[in-house]
């Protein structure tokens, strides 16, 4: 594709990685299945070896680390939006928090500079895994009926509007929630590439041919990649806010 | 005049890539005009309330990304139609 007569690669190049090992079959590993693994490792090994040294009292290395980050998650996410007894879902939701974040953090790691949540496989299976929890706690918290009737009929509307307000609430609450859970965190790893991505090719291309203009598109892949740092840690904290949120409203009924 | 025709096929097929290119720049542009402002309502009237309050600073903050996340995902559906259109 020719993008400002520049030779931009086709968006399937971007995001499509060809198979490393087991190729065609059901277990084919390619790069986006090796870096969730490293995502899956890195968080684990964080909160296995924090907890292994426990007894210090004074939190250095890796347990400053995961206390910072349990404690932020329990500070910012849980307290502020399901309240004291939203505890419980405190470990699932520092672990989404931390595996979120370091498997999008590749994006701009050197040498790897992709992030995974990039492809739509695992976001989806997140906001799924996060439909069936809070449909889950809706229906342990206020019984099969009282949980369609809070989140299908909200309270405090007049008896005519609830013509039009079920058929949205019924939509936006069951079919619209996960889907938009998914391609939030997803459309957003796919535009931070897309942009690291044009501005790298735009470096390269005026480079080459000698012309010192490339020192703006560098200068602007440098802001860029910093942008993109608060971009990763942002969607995760968005992912993981927005499910304590579902969580935390169909806990407590509409007021 | 079967010249001119097999021009004119070639040209439209051409044209409909065209189009497509058209439609999804302009569907993106107009797709990011409404979270535009909403964003920027959202995060101007946080700040106002975070000046005027300091201390509710957290509280303020943790709504204002949500008001975010919520206003955003229009434009990431437009984003999405772009990706889908592009040739």
């Amino acid at each position: 594709m020719n993008v400002f007569a520049l030779e931009f690669p086709p968006v399937s190049h971007l995001f499509e990685w060809p198979d490393i090992i087991f190729s065609g079959s059901l277990f084919a590993v390619n790069k986006t299945a090796l870096i969730y693994l490293a995502a899956v490792l890195i968080t684990s090994a964080i909160f296995l070896t924090a907890g292994r040294q426990r007894g210090s009292l004074v939190p250095v290395g890796v347990q400053h680390v995961a206390e910072s980050g349990v404690n932020f998650v329990e500070e910012s996410v849980v307290m502020e939006t399901i309240g004291p007894e939203g505890k419980k879902y405190l470990p699932f939701l520092t672990t989404m928090f931390f595996f979120i974040l370091f498997s999008n953090i590749f994006e701009v790691v050197p040498g790897i500079q992709f992030p995974a949540n990039s492809r739509m496989a695992v976001p989806i299976t997140l906001a799924l895994v996060v439909w069936v929890i809070y449909n889950f706690v809706g229906v342990r918290a206020q019984g099969f009926g009282g949980y369609l009737k809070n989140s299908l009929f909200p309270p405090g509307v007049p008896k005519a509007l609830y013509l039009i307000v079920t058929p949205i609430e019924l939509v936006s609450t069951f079919v619209v929630r996960p889907f938009s859970l998914a391609i939030r965190l997803w459309a957003n790893m796919v535009a931070g590439h897309l942009l690291l991505v044009t501005f790298a090719i735009l470096t390269q291309t005026l480079w080459d041919n000698g012309y010192i203009g490339a020192v703006a598109p560098f200068s602007m892949l440098i802001l860029m990649t910093g942008f993109e740092i608060l971009v990763s840690v942002l969607q995760a904290f968005i992912f993981t806010i927005l499910t304590a949120v579902y969580i935390g409203g169909s806990m407590h009924a509409e007021h | 005049m079967l010249n001119i025709l097999a021009q004119a096929a070639t040209e439209a097929g051409e044209m409909v890539e065209g189009l497509k290119a058209i439609g999804a720049g302009l569907g993106y542009g107009l797709a990011a005009i409404g979270p535009g402002v909403g964003i920027g309502t959202v995060v101007g009237n946080a700040i106002s309330s975070m000046a005027r309050q300091p201390e509710s600073a957290g509280m303020v903050r943790t709504t204002m990304f949500l008001g975010i996340a919520f206003t955003e995902a229009l434009a990431l559906i437009g984003f999405v139609v772009f990706i889908l259109l592009l040739p």
